[in-house]
């Protein structure tokens, strides 16, 4: 097993230098100019040179590579045009809003997916199992900042039951601890009593996390219903049934466990989608994530912070990929030979 | 023998025996699934053809006195927008925009996808190792991010978005290509023709091609779908069609700010979204159960 993962890990290597080149080539190689974004269009021809030399662009290309490469490597993305501060230190503190956002789009998605996949599995054919077949279908043919959109519609102009947008009530003065809001909440709560924070944050998550978990709750489900079905149908859980076991233990402990497996890719798969989905979802929701900032770092044709966001985005994406594979083959001993 | 086996690839017709393509309609007008998504695409692509015909106002001109006019109301089936323009008139014409961008990106990337994958698969070698390199790294970023960056660095465009989503679709078809013409150049069949003096080009494209679009079409089918989809979100990024353009993810976009006011200019452009990707996904759904015998239950 150690052996297989060290493997991977330097499978890994090739991959990421990869990402790193296509990141570098496609800004460096697109028109504009990153000297002339920074200084603006009545910039003098004197102060354009001085700079270009300051960040390296009057070098050969190849030479801007190697330097950008070398830098990499230590984390350093450069400086970002728009804030003036360093990319990695945006996007650190910009990652925790992502991801906490992220994982709980993927729990809502994968329990209500694997509920409702087992459910209309055991059911085949029966009313519920096409409701919630065709409910899955329409799930994945949506665009997400409609879905979004219209939940704001619905369920805080109509309905008046969550803000609009934002992570935390803006009159809170509310300085993060680790970034992750419901975590800082939590410590909040148990240090000062006061469940205000806590519950303004859960507040604030419950409709980005529902509008960005519903496709993949929607593929959860489909997964789950088919895996489940194939399982269900197999000689040994004839064998337990015909052995008088409860139809209910059956289906939740003998047939899910194995069905699980083609589940757990799945999911791992949708919530490296989901990062780089928080691109639309972020900018609907107000959500002050790495989806948002890269995006106006895309407006303002910021190459540092583009370069950077799209370097770690891909990484954290092809991380989890990795994770997923590892996983599968750590639940499903049969593969783990290859 | 040789006769032999070059008949398993042309084999004689036999009187009541319908062709392969008799065959396929067949099983596939008794899937409900495909069927009821190509009724959906039939209709989506009348209204593409015929939207200045069918359409009753002009998508793009503006009754101020009529802004914001809700559906059913003097005359207006759907309503109408924040400037006073038709919104059916608006989604009709944007159909036609969908489809050709559905059709183009998918174009784009299964050609390009089809022929790396046809030629990695068939050489292999030294090329098949530097493609498929390149596929995974184009694997490594998410598929609108890479949309996305594409895009802005060509200049937000209709046109650009096209490219920007076929570029990103490449890699899927290039794989499936690679896989199908693995499992087939072995085959009996292409080892027959190629005895029989068969050059790559004629083996490539007249052998081995016909035998792999079955899991081409269903992914391309399914493309289409997505690249609905994509273009939709790159123009509601400010990244793809351009106001006044009639495009859906554009009149999604501009109707942001009438989520108090308005339900129908938000609601409207997303359901015609919605009801054209499902067409192409029952469609594809459905041809998958039909061309892949063993995914039948």
């Amino acid at each position: 097993m150690g052996r297989l993962i060290l493997r991977r890990i330097v499978q890994l290597i090739p991959t990421l230098f990869g990402v790193v080149t296509l990141a570098f080539f496609m800004l460096a190689l697109s028109p504009g100019d990153p000297a002339r974004v920074m200084l603006g269009e009545r910039a003098s021809q004197a102060r354009l040179d001085e700079l270009r030399t300051q960040l390296g662009l009057d070098r050969p290309l190849i030479e801007q590579y190697g330097l950008y490469l070398s830098r990499v490597v230590q984390f350093d993305f450069g400086t970002s045009i728009k804030s003036g501060r360093a990319v990695t230190e945006e996007i650190a503190d910009l990652f925790p809003a992502t991801v906490e956002l992220a994982l709980a789009a993927m729990v809502f998605a994968s329990f209500t997916g694997i509920v409702l996949g087992v459910l209309a599995a055991r059911k085949k054919n029966s009313l519920l199992d096409t409701a919630s077949m065709a409910a899955a279908l329409i799930g994945v043919s949506m665009p997400v900042f409609w879905l979004a959109l219209v939940m704001i519609m619905i369920f805080s102009v109509g309905l008046n039951l969550f803000p609009t947008g934002g992570r935390m009530n803006i009159r809170y003065y509310f300085t993060p601890i680790t970034g992750f809001y419901l975590l800082d909440g939590f410590i909040v709560l148990l240090r000062e009593g006061d469940p205000k924070y806590l519950m303004s944050a859960l507040h604030h998550l419950v409709l980005p996390a529902v509008a960005l978990g519903t496709i993949p709750l929607a593929i959860i489900a489909r997964v789950t219903r088919s895996s489940m079905l194939e399982v269900l149908g197999q000689d040994y859980i004839k064998t337990a049934k015909s052995s008088g076991i409860p139809d209910f233990k059956i289906t939740f402990v003998y047939a899910l466990r194995n069905a699980l497996l083609p589940v757990v890719t799945v999911i791992g798969i949708q919530f490296g989608l989901l990062l780089s989905g928080a691109i639309l979802t972020e900018t609907i929701f107000a959500w002050p994530g790495i989806g948002k900032w890269l995006y106006h770092a895309i407006e303002a044709r910021d190459y540092p912070a583009v370069q950077g966001g799209i370097i770690v985005i891909s990484t954290v994406f092809v991380l989890i990929n990795l994770l997923v594979d590892l996983l599968y083959s750590v639940i499903n001993p049969r593969i783990r030979l290859q | 023998m040789a006769e032999s086996v070059s008949a398993t690839n042309e084999l004689p017709s036999i009187p009541g025996d319908p062709s392969p393509f008799v065959r396929f309609w067949t099983s596939l007008r008794k899937n409900n699934s495909a069927m009821t998504g190509l009724g959906i695409i039939a209709v989506f692509a009348v209204v593409a053809v015929f939207a200045p015909a069918l359409a009753p106002y002009d998508p793009l001109i503006q009754i101020i006195g009529d802004r914001l006019t809700p559906p059913l109301t003097d005359g207006y089936f759907l309503g109408t927008d924040d400037l006073g323009r038709d919104m059916l008139s608006r989604i009709m014409y944007g159909t036609r925009i969908s489809m050709i961008i559905g059709v183009v990106s998918v174009s784009i990337g299964s050609l390009v996808g089809g022929l790396v994958g046809m030629l990695a698969g068939y050489f292999g070698g030294i090329f098949d190792r530097i493609t498929m390199r390149i596929i995974d790294i184009m694997l490594a970023f998410p598929y609108i991010l890479l949309t996305i960056v594409i895009v802005a660095l060509l200049g937000a465009s209709l046109v650009n978005a096209m490219i920007a989503i076929g570029i990103s679709q490449i890699p899927r078809y290039a794989r499936i290509m690679r896989g199908s013409v693995l499992a087939e150049k072995e085959s009996d069949y292409v080892l027959a023709e190629r005895s029989l003096g068969a050059k790559d080009g004629e083996l490539m494209f007249s052998t081995i091609l016909p035998n792999t679009l079955a899991p081409m079409s269903v992914q391309a089918t399914l493309g289409i779908g997505e690249a609905i989809l994509s273009s939709a979100a790159l123009s509601f990024l400010g990244l793809g069609a351009q106001p006044p353009t009639p495009e859906w993810g554009l009149m999604i976009a501009s109707s942001k700010e009438f989520v108090t006011s308005a339900w129908w200019v938000v609601t409207l452009p997303g359901v015609a979204t919605l009801i054209a990707v499902l067409g192409f996904n029952l469609l594809g759904d459905g041809l998958r159960d039909v061309l892949d015998p063993r995914l039948q239950e």
